[in-house]
C-alpha cells in the first residue's frame, strides 16, 4: 500500500517570535521517514526562517536554522520561496541560506533546494497538493 | 468521508479548538468519520484533565471527550504530540513515571504519541483540516 | 481547494496572501475573526470579484457572534458548521490561512 501523497508545509511566520517555525521543522523531519512527496513553502515573514546569518546568542533560544541544511539528506529538496514576499522585505535569493541536496538521478550532483517562485508559480504548485499543513 | 483534524492552539486562549470541535461534531452528525484529531503546539493543552472552567463557560476538554473518537480497538484517536506535550507539562502516567514526576494530567479520552501520527493521519484520511492561529 | 481564513485583514495579511495564490476554481471560507473580511469595509474590494463568482463563504455563527450580519458585503454566502464540512468534502484539499 504505497500511497504517496503530496504534502505542503506552509510557513508564514519568522523563526523566534512564536513556536510555529521550529515545530513545523520538527514535523518535516519526521515526515521524511514516510516517503511522501514533501514541499515547503515560505511566504510572508516565513522567508525569514531561512535567511543566512541568524544568530540567537543574544536571546537564549536554540538557533535551529542550521537544521534546514539537513533536509537535503532526507530527500526534502523542494523549498519554494515567494518572490513577492522576498521583494516586499527588501530581500533577494542571495540573502537565503544555500540549502542543497545531492541528486541521485544526476550522478549525485549538488543542486539547490531553494526555488524562488512567483505567486503564479506558487498557485500551480499549491493546486497539486493533497495535504496542506499550515504553521 | 474520513477526516483528520489538527488543532494548534490551546483552549480558551484562541477560538481554534472551539471551531475544530464544532467542525468535528457536525462532521460526525452528518455521517462522516473523524479518524484522528491531532493536538500540536499549545493545542496539547486541550487534553488537560486539570481543566476547571467556571460553570457558565463551556468545558472544552469534556467537549472533546464527548465526541468519543476512537479506533476500531477502542483506543483514543484524540492524539497529543509527545514532544509538544512534554515541553508544556502535559504528561500521562507513563511519561510522569519515566521522568519521576508526581501526578499526571492527560485526560483518559486522549493519548500521547509521536508526530508520525500526524503524517499518518494526512496519508490515511480523505481530508486533513488545520485549525490554528 | 477550500481556503479558510481566520484573521481580519485589519490585523494580518492572511486574506491577501490567500487571494494572491488562489486558483480559478477554489473557494474561500471565512471563520473566526476572518468573518470581519465578509463585512462591507474599506478592504472589501479584495474579494469582490470572487464573491460575485459565488466563491466566498462565511461561517454564520461567527458572523452573528460579531454582530455583523446586517453589514455583509455583496454575494457572501453564509454556511453553518455542517456547511463547512460540506465545503471541505466538495472542494478537496483544505488550506488554512492563519
Amino acid at each position: 500500500m504505497a500511497t504517496t501523497k503530496k504534502f505542503m508545509y506552509l510557513n508564514r511566520r519568522s523563526s523566534f517570535g512564536t513556536v510555529y517555525a521550529i515545530e513545523s521543522l520538527e514535523v518535516v523531519l519526521i515526515a521524511a521517514a514516510f516517503e511522501q512527496d514533501v514541499s515547503l513553502a515560505f511566504i510572508d515573514d516565513g522567508v525569514y526562517q531561512i535567511v543566512e546569518g541568524q544568530n540567537t546568542d543574544g536571546i537564549g533560544m536554540k538557533n535551529f536554522s542550521k537544521t534546514f541544511h539537513a533536509l537535503g539528506d532526507y530527500d526534502i529538496n523542494k523549498l519554494y520561496v515567494s518572490k513577492e514576499s522576498l521583494e516586499e522585505r527588501g530581500l533577494s535569493e542571495s540573502d537565503i541560506m544555500p540549502l542543497v541536496y545531492e541528486d541521485e538521478d544526476d550522478d549525485w550532483a549538488e543542486k539547490s533546494s531553494i526555488k524562488v517562485v512567483s505567486n503564479d508559480e506558487l498557485k500551480a504548485i499549491m493546486s497539486e497538493q493533497d495535504v496542506c499543513l499550515s504553521f | 468521508m474520513k477526516f483528520a483534524i489538527q488543532v494548534n492552539e490551546g483552549p480558551y486562549q484562541h477560538q481554534a479548538s472551539d471551531t475544530a470541535f464544532q467542525f468535528a461534531k457536525a462532521a460526525i452528525e452528518n455521517g462522516h468519520e473523524i479518524m484522528r484529531v491531532f493536538f500540536y503546539h499549545d493545542g496539547v493543552n486541550n487534553a488537560s484533565s486539570f481543566t476547571l472552567p467556571p460553570q457558565d463557560d463551556r468545558h472544552v476538554v469534556n467537549n472533546w471527550a464527548s465526541l468519543d473518537i476512537k479506533d476500531a480497538d477502542g483506543n483514543p484517536e484524540l492524539v497529543v504530540c509527545v514532544a509538544a506535550a512534554l515541553r508544556r507539562g502535559m504528561l500521562d502516567e507513563s511519561e510522569a513515571t519515566k521522568n519521576s514526576i508526581e501526578g499526571n494530567n492527560l485526560h483518559p479520552a486522549f493519548r500521547i504519541s509521536g508526530l508520525g501520527q500526524l503524517i499518518e493521519a494526512g496519508i490515511q484520511s480523505d481530508r486533513l483540516v488545520v485549525f490554528g492561529d | 481547494m477550500l481556503h479558510t481564513v481566520n484573521k481580519s485583514s485589519f490585523e494580518r495579511n492572511s486574506l491577501q496572501s490567500c487571494v494572491n495564490i488562489i486558483d480559478d476554481t477554489s473557494v474561500i471560507l471565512f471563520i473566526e475573526d476572518g468573518v470581519i473580511n465578509a463585512a462591507n469595509n474599506s478592504k472589501s474590494s479584495m474579494i469582490a470579484d470572487l464573491a460575485a463568482q459565488g466563491r466566498v463563504f462565511a461561517l454564520q455563527g461567527d458572523v452573528e457572534a460579531r454582530g455583523i450580519s446586517s453589514k455583509l458585503a455583496d454575494n457572501i454566502k453564509l454556511v453553518d458548521y455542517a456547511g463547512f464540512v460540506d465545503l471541505v468534502v466538495e472542494h478537496g484539499t483544505a488550506v488554512s490561512w492563519v
